[in-house]
């Protein structure tokens, strides 16, 4: 079923009573071709892709809750392709070039709305850091401006220039970087998944994976065993405990990362800001609540949820920025399960068994990788080869040295 | 908060030993040792047990004792 | 026939009338009203527009769950949008607006949503608004957007202050109702640290809306005898308009306290909300229970009101809600208002009984229809009547203002925040908070425990059983004697209803009604938590505190199952919204972070210097003299008297920590990548910290002062990571070595006096003898000043690359030994000089600072690969600087850049690539770290780390700074451009 103003007025004349499930809630059948192993943005798109541009039939994606129940249904929306280091940089812009097209090759509206992301400066090494950030997006043919503090205060005059702490110096800013409806990505790639063939199985845990020689054959799960000839996790912050099933031990930990909304408003804040003097950063939905958030609370959890002094640290940050924010209250706090690498960066590779691929390592940042997430992990399962913009994304980068940290930070994952 | 507890390698123990202890990570769901730095207070390195799917804390000692009873 | 004041009655104050304003109108109320009761007692029935179709609304409820009469209360930089008119205490000259509507309230044109309905059902955004693809964000977002939200926010910054504290206690009971404080009666007296708190200004609950007799007295004198024994009690503590938001690790409730919401113009010397975090041993939940409304046709009509509510307004604040009254119930609760409205005076027309078999007694004038429901009410703005469905039959019967109850929802949400899943039971046909909980224990109407008689009884047990824990034994308290209340026992739950025609609304503030959630199912999105995001129920600023329950009781009936498979979805803070301005207390403005200042600040700032912030320090940048038009000026001069003369610069903010023990050298051969076993005593040596992942952390120098005691710098930057690497060492991973650590970054003044002079100016200060025999490069000790007056240490190490010296004398004495310092060298031409000239001098000399060492590069890439020790057998990051990677020879290493064309300036951040290569990323060889004029060579220069740069020296190539619009030609080049075999330091 096609979605389009005219479906909506046709089936609003009938109240309603045509429209069709968006997806199937198929029994699992005992083997396929390939089994992703994680129901979230990065398993269902990988799913798309491998059905509707690999050709590959005979997929399931085996999710152990309800569908985008993990990541992709509780983030802050971002999309940016403003990464500083070469390895990265190539996969972002693919990825935000991919969401340019995403609604209508997939027909859903998920609300794809480039208004800008801003990375506020507040010191000359920030600046020089941008400016070293910026060239690199620049070199790629990535969009990417410079902008001094009057340019900044003619964007955003309600910030605190006058009476902050850190006075804001500059900004550098990615038209194109905006936020995308988080929700309609997972429904829209499952519905056009499912439309291609690919059997979503909820409520279907992994708990253990069968090896038969150099290969994994199937995997236990809630709802039995089922047998794979090519086995994919995407598992994001549980991916150790999945790894760990075929004795793999990953260069990862998982950590909470909170995130916040406001009471809805009428229109505050246009684009995406982040603030470079304090961990905060903010855009407003359409629903009109201010989505914001920080940095990592700092520590393993697996709990989904995090604690008051982080709170705490990221209103504080908001409210140095943006001094009106002080009325405005928040409603709800949420937390995930970030899988943060050693380096910060991801990991999109086959591993040790023959037929096993692993996607992983997403830290913080996965929401917006989605789209190139899955479609180059389609195409190392499809092809077995690296797609040339996830070439750098190998697991034995930590072993040979060839890390690729963006931040600088070194071997531990919460300063990513 | 450092990370998780484990043993440094002897300096001759290998790359394979030391790629492991630099890198790799059982991250568990459950039952986990971590470093903590009271950096408010007496700034001592504390390992903590705790739980990571629940966040309760079993146990803490100093972590020169914890060093000494594991070695 | 709208609402009214009764002439008598209610706890309101009526020697104090307030007068306010809604939507610019005058109005007037009593002190003790809350802004609902008081719009309602001026028969002010539409109070606000709902989000989506712009139905008019009024007010729902008495309390914090309201999702209808949302206002904007305040101006200026105290405008508050989206406020619930049911919490805010009415005082003189409030201005509340109503939200969401154009032109008015009365007349809005977004109704015209309404008719759209069939076309607006939940989800219809999903598929539509795609096409043509930039229509999305030229047209349909921004229409989105503004139809979007609720209330404005100002631009102003806000005037009023916030502050944050903590409290500590042996129990927490949330709530002041009957139940808490029975439970704090009970703890109380025993001598137990007990901190109670409620919500509202008042304490007593519901008990403030009920015309039960306890022991024989009207409710209110009981709270008001039990508040006063609390307050006598010296180790309770009660608290008023305090909000517990959130229940969190380590037995920490986070709280927020209205302190001066209250007032029209706020008292400047104290906040007007405090945030409070709570670390209580055991707490009690003692938060009652929420009345669920009904879903029938109409049931958002403005007057239709729970029964609860309606209660509340008509005993505790003297309001009727009209001159015929119909109350539907599922349960007994809704006889306890039929009654109280008709001793009120008020008529009720119909008493409507959705069970066939009620049994309890009823003796008032309404008719009583057993086994009937409201199937529809009639009228928009106004209720006019409702159609009552009975077995199959429809009847209408005018009225104008409807109660409706559907039974009760325990408020258990902060005993689920932490990840703890509340349980359907069917007994109470209810949630019930998850077993197990540590330390928080549930008590009256929140654990299920109906009726007030029960509910103290079960706050002075949830009291004993918190006591029993601490080991604390309990006074005991008598069980005061409740007359005349009816029970409201859990009821069979109501969740479909006959006959419905209009639309029957589920969630109130974001227009989610029954056939949206039958769409979710019909279209795949049945699970609760797709459910809510598919509908956005329980999205709204009350988080589903009146709609999550009947959606669950919906769905679960859609899809043939239970409640309890159904399930909820995840209860999180904040309980209600909480402010930034109480979240970020303080700490915001100038006082977002705290100010470091160096010992030299005042003899900085009495020499005219310019400030820059690093990190929480204020540096000196320069020091500008008369008629020197701009920094460059200054700055030039600064570079260029330390070179040929001498200047003086504050080095204090740098890390600094002594290491002793007999230990110590062997410490520091181990934190070192480079050897320090051997540093003879007198002697400095820079130092490479690399990290475990073999690359450099940080550099610094260290001085052996004596055989066991050593002092070391650090960056500025991660003076405070160096200490916590140190310590983890020390501790964590060497306990056997007799090592101590101490930080001194605070207690040194510590100054950099550099040029072919500072001898000459130093040998006036310093008693020891400094000749370059005496004293040479790299030595460090202990010296006497002024003639034995002050001890200091005396270190010659350079950044500058001229003869130089640090001299480092305790902070308090910094100031004048800089003074004279200065007045020693003014014969030689001393200047000050800031951190700018530092950067141009040490530049010009290739010394590295965090702008070369990112986190990424190891020493070889530094042209340090030789400090690398082959021969030590441990170091940090010995094993894993030797990866394939990290010995690359095409990795990024330290070369300096010049213009062909000296004229020409460029900036770090600029990148490198071959001189006829195309500008892509693959081209990119690199990027400038550092960047400056440099007097010496007359041009720009910059330190960059270029791949294989070390064995490139004399290329040309594109210096890129596509950003800026700047491209040049350069010339990669040693990095040391002044005295490149560093003569000068030998002097």
């Amino acid at each position: 079923m096609r979605y389009s103003a005219l479906s909506i007025f046709l089936n609003g004349l009938f109240g309603n009573r045509n429209w069709a499930a968006h997806w199937r809630q198929p029994e699992p059948k005992p083997h396929y071709d390939v089994i992703i192993v994680g129901g979230g943005g990065h398993g269902l798109a990988t799913a798309y892709y491998l059905s509707k541009t690999f050709g590959i039939r005979n997929i399931a994606v085996l999710e152990k809750g309800y569908l985008g129940s993990g990541n992709v249904g509780r983030n802050t929306t971002i999309i940016r392709s403003n990464y500083l280091l070469p390895g990265n940089n190539p996969f972002y812009e693919f990825s935000m070039k991919l969401w340019e097209g995403l609604e209508q090759d997939f027909n859903f509206n998920a609300m794809v709305s480039q208004r800008g992301v801003l990375n506020l400066f507040h010191s000359d090494a920030q600046r020089d850091a941008y400016t070293r950030r910026g060239n690199a997006m620049r070199l790629h043919g990535v969009d990417a401006d410079l902008l001094d503090r009057a340019a900044v205060r003619s964007m955003l005059p309600f910030f605190d220039y006058d009476n902050a702490r850190f006075p804001i110096q500059g900004g550098l800013l990615q038209r194109r970087g905006g936020t995308v409806r988080h929700d309609a990505v997972a429904w829209g790639y499952a519905r056009g998944a499912d439309a291609h063939g690919v059997d979503i199985i909820q409520n279907c845990e992994v708990t253990g994976i069968r090896r038969e020689g150099g290969k994994a054959v199937g995997v236990e799960t809630t709802r039995g065993f089922i047998g794979c000839g090519k086995l994919a996790l995407a598992a994001a912050g549980n991916s150790s405990r999945v790894a760990q099933m075929a004795d793999l031990k990953l260069p990862m930990e998982s950590h909470v990362l909170q995130a916040f909304v406001s009471e809805g408003l009428k229109p505050f804040i246009d684009g995406v800001v982040t603030f470079g003097a304090g961990h905060f950063y903010v855009s407003q939905s359409d629903k009109g609540g201010l989505v914001f958030g920080g940095d990592i609370d700092g520590y393993n959890s697996y709990a989904q949820r995090g604690n008051l002094a982080t709170v705490e640290h990221v209103t504080e940050a908001g409210k140095a920025m943006i001094p009106a924010l002080s009325r405005i209250r928040v409603l709800r706090s949420w937390g995930g399960i970030m899988d943060m690498s050693m380096d910060g960066s991801p990991i999109i590779d086959r591993v040790h068994l023959d037929n096993l691929y692993l996607n992983s390592g997403w830290c913080y940042g996965g929401f917006k990788a989605t789209p190139a997430s899955g479609y180059c992990f389609a195409h190392l399962i499809a092809r077995d080869e690296p797609h040339e913009t996830a070439r750098a994304f190998r697991l034995d980068r930590f072993r040979r040295g060839y890390v690729i940290d963006e931040k600088g930070q070194g071997a531990q994952p919460n300063l990513h | 908060m450092k990370g998780a507890v484990l043993p440094r390698p002897a300096a001759d123990a290998g790359a394979d030993a030391w790629h492991d202890y630099v890198y790799l990570r059982d991250n568990p769901r459950g039952a986990y040792e971590e470093y903590w730095h009271h950096t408010s207070g007496c700034r001592r390195w504390l390992v903590v047990s705790r739980d990571t799917a629940t966040h309760e804390v079993y146990a803490c000692q100093d972590a020169a004792d914890a060093k000494a009873v594991r070695a | 026939m709208t609402s009214y004041r009764l002439a008598g009655g209610g706890l309101i104050n009526r020697q104090m009338p307030q007068n306010f304003t809604f939507d610019g109108r005058v109005m007037t109320g009593f002190a003790g009203d809350t802004l609902a009761s008081a719009l309602l007692a001026n028969g002010r029935q539409l109070v606000g527009r709902s989000f989506k179709y712009h139905r008019p609304r009024g007010v729902l409820t008495a309390g914090s769950a309201e999702p209808n009469a949302l206002m904007t209360i305040g101006r200026g930089g105290r405008t508050e949008p989206n406020t619930r008119a049911t919490m805010v205490e009415l005082y003189e000259g409030l201005e509340a607006q109503s939200q969401n509507r154009w032109p008015t309230l009365e007349h809005d044109i977004g109704a015209v949503n309404g008719l759209l309905s069939p076309f607006l059902s939940a989800g219809f955004y999903y598929k539509t608004f795609m096409w043509p693809a930039r229509f999305w964000e030229k047209l349909y977002e921004p229409v989105i957007r503004r139809a979007a939200g609720l209330g404005r926010a100002s631009y102003e910054a806000d005037p009023d202050t916030y502050e944050k504290c903590w409290a500590h206690c042996d129990l927490l009971v949330i709530g002041a109702g009957a139940t808490g404080l029975m439970a704090a009666l009970a703890a109380g007296r025993s001598g137990l640290r007990v901190i109670l708190i409620d919500e509202n200004a008042d304490l007593g609950g519901y008990l403030l809306s009920e015309t039960a007799l306890i022991d024989g007295r009207p409710a209110s004198a009981f709270v008001r005898s039990a508040v006063d024994e609390l307050e006598s009690l010296a180790n309770v503590q009660v608290m008023a308009r305090i909000t517990a938001f959130g229940w969190y690790d380590g037995q920490v409730f986070g709280a927020v306290e209205r302190v001066q919401k209250h007032v029209a113009v706020p008292d400047a010397m104290r906040p007007v909300e405090r945030l409070w975090r709570i670390a209580a041993k055991k707490a009690i939940l003692a938060t009652g229970a929420e009345e669920r409304p009904l879903v029938f046709g109409g049931n958002d009509v403005p007057g239709v009101m729970m029964a609860g509510a309606m209660r509340s307004y008509l005993n505790r604040y003297a309001v009727a809600p009209g001159k015929r009254v119909a109350v539907f119930t599922t349960n007994d609760s809704g006889y306890a208002l039929a009654n109280d409205l008709e001793v009120s005076g008020v008529n009720v027309a119909a008493l409507i009984d959705s069970r066939r078999d009620a049994a309890i007694a009823y003796s008032g004038k309404a008719r009583l229809v057993h086994g009937g429901f409201v199937s529809n009410v009639q009228g928009s703005k106004a209720v006019e009547g409702i159609e009552i469905w009975r077995e199959g039959q429809r009847e209408t019967l005018d009225i104008d203002s409807l109660a409706m109850s559907g039974g009760f929802s325990p408020v258990i949400h902060l005993a689920c925040h932490r990840g703890g899943k509340p349980r359907w039971s069917d007994e109470h046909s209810a949630f019930l908070a998850p077993d197990g909980l540590s330390d928080l224990t549930l008590a009256g109407s929140a654990a299920g425990v109906f009726g007030l008689q029960a509910a103290m009884m079960s706050g002075a047990k949830a009291a004993e059983a918190a006591l029993a824990d601490l080991g604390v034994a309990h006074a005991g308290v008598a069980m005061p004697l409740v007359e005349g209340e009816i029970v409201p026992e859990p009821a069979k739950p109501l969740w479909s209803i006959p006959g419905i025609k209009a639309k029957a609304f589920v969630d109130y503030q974001n227009d989610v009604h029954l056939k949206d959630l039958g769409l979710a199912v019909q279209e795949g999105y049945g699970h609760v938590e797709l459910a809510k995001r598919y509908t956005t129920n329980g999205m709204a600023t009350d988080q589903g505190k009146l709609s999550n329950v009947n959606a669950i009781g919906l769905l679960a009936e859609a899809r043939r199952i239970s409640p309890a498979e159904v399930g909820t979805t995840t209860f999180r803070p904040f309980y209600t919204p909480v402010s930034f301005g109480a979240l970020a207390g303080a700490s915001h403005g100038k006082h977002f972070q705290p100010v470091r200042r160096s010992p030299l600040h005042g003899w900085a700032e009495k020499n005219g210097a310019t400030f820059v912030e690093t990190g929480l320090w204020y540096r000196s940048a320069w020091f500008p003299r008369a008629g020197e038009t701009g920094w460059r000026a200054s700055v030039d001069r600064e570079v260029k008297t330390v070179r040929s003369a001498v200047g003086l610069c504050d080095v204090s903010m740098l890390g600094k920590i002594e290491i002793c023990g007999p230990d110590a050298a062997e410490f520091l051969n181990r934190i070192y990548c480079n050897a320090f076993l051997k540093l003879p005593v007198g002697k400095a040596r820079y130092g490479l910290m690399l990290r475990e992942d073999g690359f450099i952390y940080d550099d610094g120098t260290n001085s052996r002062m004596t055989e066991d005691r050593y002092f070391m710098t650090t960056t500025t930057a991660y003076a405070a990571g160096v200490m916590n690497h140190l310590e983890f060492c020390a501790q964590a991973l060497w306990p056997e070595l007799d090592v101590r650590l101490a930080s001194v970054t605070d207690q040194w003044a510590q100054m950099a006096v550099a040029g072919p002079k500072s001898r000459a100016v130093l040998e006036q200060l310093v008693d020891d003898d400094i000749s370059n025999d005496a004293f040479p490069y790299l030595g460090a000790k202990d010296v006497s000043l002024l003639g034995g007056r002050l001890r200091g240490r005396l270190f010659r190490i350079s950044f500058s690359g001229e003869l130089a010296f640090e001299l480092a004398v305790p902070a308090d004495f910094g100031e004048s030994i800089a003074d004279a310092v200065m007045l020693a060298g003014k014969a030689h031409g001393i200047c000050a000089y800031g951190v700018e000239a530092l950067s141009v001098l040490r530049i010009e000399k290739g010394h590295v600072t965090h702008n070369e060492i990112n986190g990424t590069v190891v020493p070889a890439d530094l042209g340090f690969g030789k400090m690398v020790s082959t021969a030590k057998p441990d170091f940090i990051g010995r094993q894993m600087v030797g990866r394939e990677g990290l010995v690359d020879a095409m990795r990024p290493q330290l070369v300096g850049v010049v213009p062909l064309d000296p004229t020409v300036s460029f900036r770090s951040g600029a990148h490198i690539l071959k001189k006829d290569a195309a500008a892509t990323l693959e081209n990119d060889e690199g990027y400038v770290t550092s960047s400056c004029f440099s007097p010496h060579v007359g041009s720009t220069i910059g330190l960059a780390l270029v791949k294989g740069g070390a064995s490139r020296h004399g290329e040309e190539v594109q210096i890129w700074n596509g950003l800026r619009n700047e491209f040049a030609i350069g010339r990669l080049v040693s990095p040391v451009f002044v005295d490149p075999a560093h003569e000068k330091l030998h002097v």
